[in-house]
C-alpha cells in the first residue's frame, strides 16, 4: 500500500526541518526547565521575546541565548505585545540586529489584552513592511480564511492562524476553518496557539497542518519536560496519520472479525 | 549630559559612545540591539557613534516568548 498522500519535507525560508513542532520558550519556571523541555520537544525552531534589559539588575546572570544556543536551534523572535504594525516593526528590527542578520521573524500584533486576539488590520500593514524590508515573515492570524489567503498573497512565508486564543490550552476550537485555510494554503500553515494537550497537536497534524507552535500547552503542564516529549509523539502521529489518510466514518458498525466459520 | 535610557532618565558624561554606555552598564559583549531616536545602531558601529544631551537609546535582549 502506498500512502494516501505524499511525505514532503518540512521547509522555511530555503532550510528543510526535520521536526514539525515549534516551541515558545515563555512561563517556563527557569532557564534550566526551559532547556530541558526544549530538548525533549525535539523542536528545532524556538521563539523568542525581545524586551529592554533591565538597567543596572544582575547584569551576570545568563541570557536566554546562552541557553538556547542560535547555532543550534533556529531562533524565531516574535512581536508578542506589539498591539500597532509600527510597534511590531521596530521590534522585528530590533530582533534582527539582535539575531546578527537573521531574517526569520514571528509576526503578531495584538488587538485586545483579554483574548490577545490578533489586530488582523495592524497585522496586514506590517507583514507588508517587513516583507518589502527583506524579512521571512512568519504570521500569526485569526483563523479567518481570506485574511490567511491575504497575508501569503502578501509574501509571508507561512500562515499561522490560532487554534484557540492564546494560553488557553482550549484545542481546536474551529477545525472547519483550518480546513478551509489549508485546502487554499500556498505556503506552509501552522497552527499557532491553543493547543492544551497531546491530542489537539495530533488533531492538528491530522488535519494537515505543516507544523504546531505552542508554549503554554508544554510550559504549564505540571510535569513541563514530560509533555514536551508527549508533544514531539503527538505531532509525530498526527503528521503520519495524515499521510496514511484515516479510513471513513460511518454510522453504522462494521465487524472486524470474518462472519464466515461461526460456531452455531 | 542626560539621555533616556530605555525609558529612564539616565545620567552620563558628555562625549560617552554606545559602546561606553554598554560597558558602563556591564553588558558588553553580550547579546543585545540598541536603538538610538528609533533608528538601529549595528554592532559596528556602537564605538564610533556619540551620544547626545536628550538622545533616546533602547537597549533589547531575549528573553522566554511564545
Amino acid at each position: 500500500m502506498s500512502p494516501a498522500r505524499n511525505d514532503k519535507p518540512f521547509t522555511l525560508a530555503g532550510r528543510t526541518y526535520a521536526s514539525r513542532l515549534l516551541v515558545g520558550t515563555g512561563k517556563y519556571k527557569d532557564l534550566e526547565e526551559t532547556r530541558q523541555a526544549i530538548e525533549a520537544s525535539g523542536a528545532e525552531i524556538v521563539t523568542v521575546a525581545v524586551r529592554r534589559t533591565n538597567i543596572g539588575q544582575n547584569p551576570g546572570e545568563p541570557n536566554l541565548l546562552d541557553v538556547i544556543n542560535p547555532a543550534r536551534y533556529t531562533i524565531l523572535p516574535n512581536t508578542a505585545g506589539c498591539y500597532t504594525a509600527e510597534e511590531a516593526v521596530r521590534t522585528c528590527r530590533l530582533a534582527r540586529e539582535l539575531l546578527d542578520g537573521h531574517k526569520l521573524v514571528k509576526l503578531e500584533v495584538l488587538a485586545d489584552q483579554k483574548t490577545l486576539f490578533p489586530n488582523v488590520i495592524e497585522t496586514l500593514k506590517a507583514a507588508e513592511v517587513l516583507v518589502k524590508d527583506g524579512f521571512d515573515v512568519m504570521v500569526y492570524t485569526s483563523d479567518d480564511p481570506i485574511i490567511a489567503r491575504q497575508l501569503a498573497e502578501m509574501g509571508c512565508i507561512a500562515v499561522m492562524p490560532l487554534a484557540g486564543l492564546i494560553g488557553t490550552g482550549l484545542g481546536i476550537c474551529n477545525p472547519y476553518n483550518l480546513r478551509i485555510i489549508l485546502e487554499e494554503a500556498t505556503v506552509p500553515v501552522l497552527v499557532d496557539a491553543g493547543v492544551g494537550t497531546a491530542s489537539d497537536a495530533t488533531i492538528a497534524m491530522e488535519l494537515g497542518c505543516e507544523a504546531v507552535l505552542m508554549n503554554s500547552a508544554i510550559a504549564h503542564a505540571q510535569d513541563p519536560v514530560l509533555m514536551a516529549r508527549a508533544m514531539k509523539h503527538a505531532i509525530e502521529a498526527g503528521r503520519l496519520a495524515w499521510l496514511a489518510g484515516r479510513m471513513p466514518k460511518k454510522l453504522y458498525a462494521s465487524a472486524s472479525s470474518p462472519l464466515e466459520g461461526l460456531i452455531r | 549630559m542626560r539621555i533616556q535610557l530605555n525609558g529612564e532618565p539616565y545620567e552620563l558624561a558628555d562625549g560617552q559612545t554606545i559602546a561606553d554606555l554598554l560597558a558602563r552598564l556591564d553588558l558588553a559583549g553580550r547579546r543585545v540591539a540598541v536603538e538610538l531616536n528609533l533608528d538601529i545602531v549595528p554592532r559596528s558601529l556602537h564605538a564610533a557613534t556619540a551620544l547626545r544631551e536628550g538622545d533616546r537609546v533602547e537597549v533589547v535582549h531575549a528573553i522566554g516568548g511564545g
